[in-house]
């Protein structure tokens, strides 16, 4: 059911743990739904210097986490808003339909990590990350 | 990674060897139409009436009150849609359990959704009802009580002679899903007052596909499947003989080997030594349990990542996660033990069967003592 990519992410997954002194973090999801994940970001002039996660969840939530991170890695924050869940699961050549919304959970994460960011800078996050990530409820 | 290990058994089983050489010649030589009057056909059909009167053996009844299905799932079906109907002029009223298998629980839905009335026990966090509340809930329009006897997630066996004392008493008809607990434990309608019960064959031995359902003598339960007239008019379409033929012989052996006093002794060992793990718990009852199966929740992880690394070591088991189950909620029978969403994401089963060794259990503890760990250094929820 999950593609080789996927099984490789999990089994092998990229820039797993907390960073030391983190530009911003970002976590979203809940235990509840059964999973959560965070993100970790060092920003050094608008750029993505360094970035990991830690996830509770699925193989897919792992693997999503994973290939976000390896996506946004060295990326300005305006390049790395522009990476789509969609973005995400095709670099992993593809989620079971039903795991879709662990991919939303990747995309949200690296967005809630940048409102953060821009929040610690007294910079309204609003405009520019475009949604204020109130996202509770399974559905993702 | 070449080796297998499968504590799966309570999804399926492997075919035993009993049951293949049972079932093979009705494959290959004597594939008659059971219905047929030429010799290879008359075997066949000599071939059905030997298995019902194993199956009949092997649970205390008569060869005459056992019916071949096609599944668990068509047992249930039959029994339950088929008494409602039958007696839906003494009432229509249902009592079942909080934990039962969706083949009881769904087609209970069903027929609310036809106008009966469901009361569905709670259980305790054991997974056991409360036989007070059973007999509080029994009304003069009640036609059926159906518990099952062992469940299938947490290994919770039920007290079926308790409640078939009830049922009895009040003039209500028992019936219990029987599937996992079939060749596991000592199954005695009689003793347990059954008036319909549920076997499977591909939990303990048989094929997938093949089910039976006993129905007491004297019920004239109107036939699910309607046809040819097999089994008597009750059941139609041509016999599966290659399945009732494994069925029956599996369920002989696995009778024969009762009590399954090895395997309890692994299960426990499994259990002793997971539990060492920190922030995991032992889920159902630690006493009145099946003794195939060990059942867990860890904190802080969740069950399907389990089970993908746990495959990568060659073991096979499974979880009532949400992920697991392709739906957003972890089971509704690990909730109605009053686990919340959260530790019910990291449950797991391990089932076992007489093929699992004392090596292979050491080997399970060590790779999911590791796995436990590993996913939970990735976890965000979790804090040493
Ligand atoms: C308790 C219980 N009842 C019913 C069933 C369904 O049986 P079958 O797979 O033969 O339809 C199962 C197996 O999934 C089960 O564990």
């Amino acid at each position: 059911m999950y593609s080789d990519k996927v099984m490789e992410h999990f089994a092998n997954p990229r820039n797993v743990g907390e960073l030391e002194s983190p530009s911003a973090v970002g976590e979203v999801g809940n235990a509840k739904c059964g999973d959560i994940m965070k993100i970790f970001l060092k920003i050094e002039d608008d750029v993505i210097t360094d970035v990991s996660f830690k996830t509770f969840g699925c193989g897919a939530a792992v693997a999503t986490s994973s290939m976000a991170t390896e996506l946004v890695k060295g990326k300005t924050l305006k390049e790395a808003l522009n990476i789509t869940n969609k973005a995400v699961t095709e670099a992993l050549d593809g989620l079971p339909s039903e795991k879709l919304h662990c991919s939303v959970l990747a995309e949200q994460a690296i967005r809630a990590a940048i409102t953060d960011y821009y929040k610690q800078k007294a910079i309204d996050p609003l405009p520019i990350v475009g949604c204020d990530l109130k996202c509770d409820g399974c559905a993702g | 990674m070449e080796r297998l290990i499968y504590l799966d058994n309570a999804a399926t089983t492997r075919v035993s060897s009993v049951a293949l050489d049972a079932m093979l010649p009705f494959l290959k030589d004597r594939y008659g139409n059971p219905s047929s009057v030429y010799s290879v056909g008359r075997d066949a059909k000599k071939a059905i009436e030997d298995a019902r009167s194993k199956v009949a053996n092997a649970l205390g009844a008569e060869p005459e009150e056992i019916y071949f299905t096609g599944s668990g799932t068509e047992s249930n079906n039959w029994a339950l849609k088929s008494a409602a109907e039958l007696l839906k002029g003494k009432g229509k009223h249902i009592i079942t359990s909080a934990i039962e298998h969706p083949a009881v629980q769904n087609t209970l839905k069903y027929l609310e959704s036809l106008g009966y009335e469901i009361t569905t026990l709670a259980v305790s966090q054991n997974g056991q009802i409360s036989l007070t509340d059973l007999e509080r809930s029994v009304r003069s329009d009640t036609i059926i009580i159906s518990i099952m006897t062992a469940n299938n997630e947490i290994g919770t066996i039920l007290p079926a002679a308790e409640i078939g004392k009830i049922a009895k008493a009040n003039g209500v008809l028992f019936h219990t899903d029987a599937v996992q607990a079939a060749g596991s434990i000592p199954i005695d309608v009689g003793e347990i007052n059954a008036d319909m019960l549920t076997i499977s064959g591909h939990k303990l031995g048989g094929i997938k596909g093949v089910g039976a359902l006993y129905i007491k003598k004297g019920i004239k339960l109107p036939p699910l499947i309607h046809g040819g007239g097999q089994e008597r008019g009750e059941r139609s379409g041509t016999e599966n003989v290659a399945g009732i033929a494994a069925l029956a012989a599996a369920l002989e052996y696995k009778v024969s080997r009762l009590p399954l006093t090895d395997i309890a002794k692994k299960r426990d060992r499994l259990i002793t030594e997971l539990l060492k793990i920190p922030k995991s718990a032992l889920t159902g009852d630690p006493i009145n349990r099946l003794p195939g199966i060990a059942s867990f929740v860890f904190e802080a992880i969740e069950g399907e990542s389990m089970l993908l690394m746990l495959d990568h070591f060659g073991i096979c088991a499974s979880s009532g996660s949400a992920c697991s189950s392709g739906s957003l909620d972890p089971s509704h029978v690990l909730l109605a033990i009053g686990l919340p969403h959260e530790i019910a994401h990291g449950s797991l089963r391990l089932s076992l069967s007489d093929e699992i060794t004392d090596d292979d259990i050491d080997y399970v503890v060590e790779k999911l003592t590791d796995v436990v760990s590993k996913l939970r250094k990735m976890s965000p929820v979790w804090h040493e």
